[in-house]
């Protein structure tokens, strides 16, 4: 059926409105200070021993990126924690988005306005999208500040691009989960029952992907042990399925773009990072390519994860 | 094309096996106030969501301003306002913010949109809560800003569902100000209760709901003739024993209920005096006896009884 009008007229609005409450709310504070405060502790930590690990600043010309990937016991490095962190954002970003108009008995009135519901859900995800660039572009540059600071060198070239494909890489990897948090917030009507189901899963890719990545793989390309060609099959299986998981895309992104030497990925994670293989690093546009399936992948995860929460959000009934 | 500005056309609506709303066929004419009346659940919200175009019929169609709800939803909402039973703002915002955003999204400019709010609600009497958030106000306050914000659109016909739902009397009474002199600027009224003497005192005509379907239409006037035929109603107050066989012996009398601590009587005719007499010779004290006026509850009670003993 043809319809008149563009369907995003009124998502400008939806936007503006959507963003002064995400930037003004109680809980962006709170989200905000969690991410600058652990951010700030896992970088203030990792310069020291970056500083060690180089001998002398100016030996190492990533030493930039180094402050990024490594890690100083007890705390995790600072993409590590991105990676817990920034899925929390967004799912605080997404979890009510829609609900919360049923709940306020706004929904049918907003929409008794001259909108497409299109607007509506795109203006919404649009604003939690902002919101999310705007933190991690500004503790982007907060973190590098403090490097500058505290190396006393500022970052070269290569070393500005890659941290800017890795701000990239961490606003897609956020986009995931605000759209699987704004699929659950018009799945369930209830914003507490969206919030837990968007955490459960943050929980299941978080914490036990890895543990259950083999136990798939193994019953459904069970290795033969004379057979190396299995072998690598099941291998090539175990990584497929690991890479379901938005998280493995994004360790496997901010790996190829921090560690310039990374030459091929298997399925690891940030933390473990610290242990690659120092050859001869890459150029820039060679990492790209590398990464390239893995920024895509995330890139049309949010898509699809848009669209079902687009065509759930149609069929809806209006009335609370 | 007829004239009327909305237009229903075997409009029907099933929800899994459940029918909502049934052969619908309607008119509201340009300028009138309609009343969808019927008890719970009767399919009043349903046809409201309909004609907005924010729930699909199963079939049929309708027509709002000329056009199609469905296929053309943006021109009907830009002329019609709508206030959702329980209206619920931004608790957060004030009055005014939550006005100048739906006034965004009605596509006014920020000039425009400013100038209409202040108007509206000066009309609407909130005025002076205009800059306090929406979560301080009460709820006769918040049916206002909804009435406020169809003022502000410019629609010319509002749809009103359960307008007066927790309402106590006296903000019924202006609510019910407000609804007449919108009526007198010339928008048109669609609005659904359950409430009756609230339909009789505002609307022109009314429709008569249950289950889906529409009984009967008519002016309320028209539908007090049609209904009771021209049956009187006598009401007696009165102490003593067998009252009611008495009064129900004398000729003419169709029917007595017990009411409270009096009757209600119907008769063919005005028979206030041979009432009196029966009662006071069956031993009775009569403290009181006058002729009713036949209401609107009347037609809907023997209207849906009607029904009911049909089913
Ligand atoms: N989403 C739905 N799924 C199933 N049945 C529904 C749905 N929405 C409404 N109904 C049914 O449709 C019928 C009509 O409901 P509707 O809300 O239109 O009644 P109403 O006249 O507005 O009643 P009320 O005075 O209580 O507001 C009811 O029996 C209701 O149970
Ligand atoms: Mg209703």
């Amino acid at each position: 059926m043809r319809r008149e009008g563009s369907a995003l007229s009124g998502a400008a609005t939806v936007m503006a409105k959507e963003l002064a409450d995400n930037l003004s709310s109680t809980r962006m504070r709170l989200l905000e200070l969690l991410i600058f405060v652990s951010g700030a502790g896992a970088v203030y930590a990792t310069i020291g021993s970056v500083k060690d690990l180089a001998g002398l600043v100016g030996e190492d010309q990533f030493i930039f990126l180094r402050i990024f990937t490594t890690a100083k016991e007890p705390l995790p490095s600072f993409v590590a924690f991105l990676g817990f962190l920034i899925p929390i954002v967004s799912i605080a970003l997404g979890f009510d988005a829609v609900n919360s108009e049923f709940s306020n008995r706004t929904m049918s009135r907003i929409l008794a306005q001259p909108i497409y519901r299109d607007a509506l859900l795109f203006g919404k995800f649009m604003s939690g999208l902002v919101t999310l660039a705007v933190v991690l572009a500004a503790l982007w540059i907060f973190v590098t500040g403090l490097g500058i600071l505290m190396l006393g060198v500022p970052p070269g070239t290569n070393e500005v691009v890659r941290g800017f494909a890795f701000l990239v890489a961490a606003i897609a990897y956020g986009a995931v989960w605000l759209a699987l948090a704004m699929l659950f917030s018009i799945v369930f009507r209830s914003s507490a029952t969206a919030a837990l189901a968007s955490l459960a899963v943050w929980l299941l890719f978080a914490f036990f992907w890895q543990m259950v990545v083999p136990l798939i793989t193994l019953a459904i390309a069970p290795p033969d042990m004379f057979d190396p060609m299995s072998q690598l099959a099941t291998i090539n299986v175990g990584m497929g399925i690991s890479r379901i998981s938005p998280n493995t895309l994004f360790g496997e992104a901010t790996q190829a773009f921090l560690n310039p030497e990374t030459r091929s990925l298997g399925p690891v994670l940030a933390s473990q990072m610290q242990g690659a293989d120092r050859g001869a690093p890459l150029p820039f546009d060679q990492s790209l390519m590398l990464v390239w399936p893995q920024m895509t992948g995330m890139i049309a995860s949010v898509i699809v994860l848009f669209t079902i929460a687009y065509i759930a959000f149609q069929r809806q009934e209006v009335r609370a | 094309m007829s004239e009327a500005i909305i237009h229903t056309e075997g409009l029907r609506k099933v929800y899994g096996s459940k029918v909502a709303v049934e052969s619908l066929d309607f008119n509201v004419e340009a300028g009138e106030v309609f009343g969808l009346l019927g008890p719970n659940g009767a399919g009043k919200t349903t046809t409201i969501l309909m004609l907005l175009g924010l729930t699909e019929p199963t079939s049929g169609r309708a027509r709002v301003a000329g056009f199609d709800p469905l296929r053309q939803p943006l021109e009907v909402k830009r002329r019609v306002g709508y206030m959702p039973d329980q209206v619920g703002f931004y608790d957060n915002l004030t009055g005014v913010v939550n006005l100048r955003y739906t006034a965004r999204l009605a596509g006014l400019d920020r000039r425009e949109a400013d100038e209409a709010i202040t108007r509206s609600l000066e009309r609407v009497h909130l005025t002076h809560a205009g800059d306090k958030p929406v979560g301080t106000y009460s709820r006769g306050m918040r049916q206002r800003l909804a009435i406020a914000e169809i003022l502000m659109k410019g629609a010319s016909i509002a749809i009103l569902d359960e307008p007066t739902g927790g309402l106590d009397p006296q903000s019924t009474r202006e609510f019910l100000e407000l609804i007449r002199s919108l009526k007198k600027d010339g928008m048109t009224i669609l609005l659904s209760s359950h409430l009756l003497e609230l339909v009789q005192s505002v609307c022109d005509r009314v429709a008569l709901f249950n289950n889906g379907r529409i009984g009967l239409t008519g002016r309320v006037e028209t539908l007090l003739q049609d209904v009771l035929g021209g049956s009187h109603w006598i009401r007696v107050e009165a102490t003593g024993d067998n009252l009611e066989a008495a009064v129900a012996r004398v000729p003419g009398v169709t029917k007595v209920a017990r009411d409270g601590a009096s009757l209600r009587v119907e008769a063919t005719g005005d028979l206030r005096a041979d009432i009196a007499r029966a009662v006071v010779n069956a031993g009775g004290n009569l403290t009181m006896i006058a002729a009713g006026h036949a209401s609107l509850e009347d037609v809907y009670t023997r209207y849906f009884e009607g029904v009911a003993n049909a089913a």
